[in-house]
């Protein structure tokens, strides 16, 4: 028998678009888990604003103070909360998929394997656009006022597709590793809560020296300062570059072990 | 270029210290249907896993419509179809969808996809579920869905996991009539079963799995050759009747308490005609007779070592 090359090509991009499309059907059939993914961070800023605002707002000891300063500074850490909790549920999507009998039936199909994987994540980043243009909506009702221009507004969007997409690609391999639902959504926990033990909330320089020196260097404090500075048109300084490496380990991080994780044998 | 759709030498496989295929070889001819039949954890589905490129063997070797299973999985991946033992439909999307995603994954044209899917989705009977989400519907239903979606590739050799496990017995041969007419179609078959029943109504071949090793390989007829057991059970309205039926008929096995008699027999008219003129002759009143003709259960029992079959 000759092999037929033609028949043995593998078509990734399409298979990619193909399993794109079936997220997205995934997503629109169960709109539930959308709309908790984006309450979140919604309840959130409100809590943070209305509850601790004042409080925290004249700690800043900013110009204006109070309510309104903390607005400000709070919306970059709301904003990246809004990708983590997307990313939460990518993860549990991902395990979700993962126990359904039609991954393995994708397995012994001649597709591009990792189209599997490429279509939750560009899923997922789509879902984050739509999640992070409703949670900045509500910011700016609820009295963000950013000082960025037209550029920087660009350069926010972009740089938040490249966090999510290095951030995604660390949920699928999350959510690949869980044995279960209730383990997928547990385990991005730590991303969740790693803006609070940054200069999300509070400056770090209000923190006691060790919890100081972690909330420096973890990778999410370059990351909303980055965000803080396009927004409030402030100088990014090293922040930017930073940022952008850490997403750059994260995503190659998460992206290899996925691979890994998907093309490993599942015993029994 | 071997006529074999699926051939295997020496298959092994251990989950730790278990073993669950010990040394299995196969040979499956073109446009053929092979049934692997065995109880749970005989490594029904440990095989199809090997044989469909989803899990590696840990010894001996495998090929697939001609291509290694190993060294070349991805050819092997494009001429098969695996409708698995638990449903391998997306349940969130509809029929029509499920069936649609694997038309655009095999990169059928839009035009070709199209077609395909209303052509199986009425084939199967779906057409009415068509824009139903799959997680709706019966066992049955689902089960065809699946084999649909196995189809739409046009695979050459398909394997079937215990295609009507849990199905109500009309869906079950609602399965039975579709592998029938893909068999018509000339594609190779591999189907595994706990079913005998099955095994015997769709099979060529039949081979028999218990722990990991094949106990037995060949058709219906000759399998059942193999184990005695083809009787004619006679009752008796009393122990005299009984005794004297006994002394009579000679080579006969006794259950007294049932008040019976086996007289070996193959079941034939002609061997049947003659038991009941030598009854006859004699004057012995018979209350009750039943032929007992070995069936794939007294087979599969036999081989397998569970030692419920009636012997003579």
């Amino acid at each position: 028998m000759t092999t037929a090359p033609q028949a043995l090509r593998f078509y990734p991009l399409r298979d990619s678009v193909t399993m794109l499309r079936r997220n997205l059907k995934h997503m629109l059939r169960y709109p539930s888990m959308t709309v908790t993914l984006i309450a979140m961070p919604i309840v959130f800023l409100l809590l943070f604003v209305y509850v601790f605002g004042g409080t925290l707002g004249a700690g800043l000891g900013g110009p204006s103070g109070g309510r309104a300063e903390y607005v400000n500074y709070v919306t970059p850490a709301i904003i990246l909360m809004t990708v983590t909790a997307t990313i939460q549920g990518t993860a549990i999507s991902v395990a979700m998929d993962m126990a359904e009998g039609v991954i393995a039936r994708f397995r012994t199909m001649h597709i591009a394997r990792v189209s599997v994987l490429t279509g939750h994540v560009i899923g997922s980043v789509i879902q984050a656009v739509i999640s992070l243009t409703v949670v900045i909506g509500v910011a700016l009702l609820v009295g963000f006022r950013p000082a960025a221009g037209a550029g920087q507004w660009l350069a926010t969007a972009g740089f938040l597709i490249v966090v999510t997409f290095a951030l995604v690609w660390l949920a699928v391999a999350l959510g690949q590793v869980s044995k279960s639902v209730e383990t997928a959504s547990n385990l991005p926990m730590p991303l969740v809560l790693l803006p609070f033990l940054g200069s999300g909330f509070v400056p770090t320089d209000s923190m006691p020296t060790v919890l100081r020196w972690f909330a420096d260097y973890q990778p999410f404090t370059p990351i909303i300062e980055t965000l803080r500075g396009l927004l409030m048109d402030r100088p990014l300084g090293n922040h930017a570059w930073l940022a952008l490496a850490w997403s750059a380990a994260i995503a190659l991080t998460g992206y290899l072990w996925s691979k890994r994780l998907f093309t490993r044998e599942l015993a029994a | 270029m071997t006529t074999s759709a699926i051939s295997a030498t020496g298959l092994r496989k251990s989950f730790g210290d278990k073993v669950v295929l010990d040394g299995l070889d196969l040979d499956v001819p073109t446009g053929t249907v092979f049934s692997l039949l065995g109880a749970n954890g005989a490594g029904k589905t440990t095989t199809v896993k090997i044989l469909s490129t989803l899990i590696s063997a840990d010894g001996g070797g495998a090929r697939v419509a001609g291509y290694d299973v190993t060294t070349e999985a991805d050819a092997v991946r494009a001429a098969i179809g695996v409708t698995g033992q638990f449903s391998a439909v997306d349940s969130l999307l509809t029929g029509a969808e499920n069936l649609r995603l694997m038309a655009d994954l095999h990169h059928l044209g839009r035009a070709d996809g199209r077609r395909r899917v209303t052509d199986l989705l009425d084939r199967f009977d779906l057409a009415d579920a068509a824009a139903k989400p799959a997680s709706t519907y019966s066992g049955g239903m689902r089960r065809r869905l699946d084999l649909a979606m196995t189809l739409i590739g046009d695979p050459r050799v398909i394997f079937l996991d215990e295609p009507t496990t849990g199905l109500d017995p009309r869906s079950r041969r609602g399965m039975w009539a579709i592998v029938r007419e893909l068999v018509a179609d000339g594609v190779t078959i591999f189907l595994t079963t706990q079913y005998l029943e099955e095994a015997d109504e769709l099979a060529d071949r039949i081979a028999v799995l218990d722990h990991g090793r094949l106990v037995a390989e060949g058709t219906a007829a000759e399998l059942k050759r193999r184990i005695p057991g083809g009787h004619v059970l006679l009752r008796f309205a009393d122990q005299a009747a009984l005794d004297h039926a006994a002394r009579e008929l000679g080579e006969v096995s006794r259950d007294a308490d049932a008040l019976a008699l086996r007289v070996p027999s193959d079941g034939g008219v002609g061997a049947l005609r003659d038991l009941l003129n030598r009854l006859d002759d004699r004057a012995i009143t018979v209350s009750e007779l039943s032929v007992h003709t070995p069936d794939l259960d007294d087979v599969f029992l036999a081989l397998t070592g569970n030692e419920k079959v009636t012997t003579p």
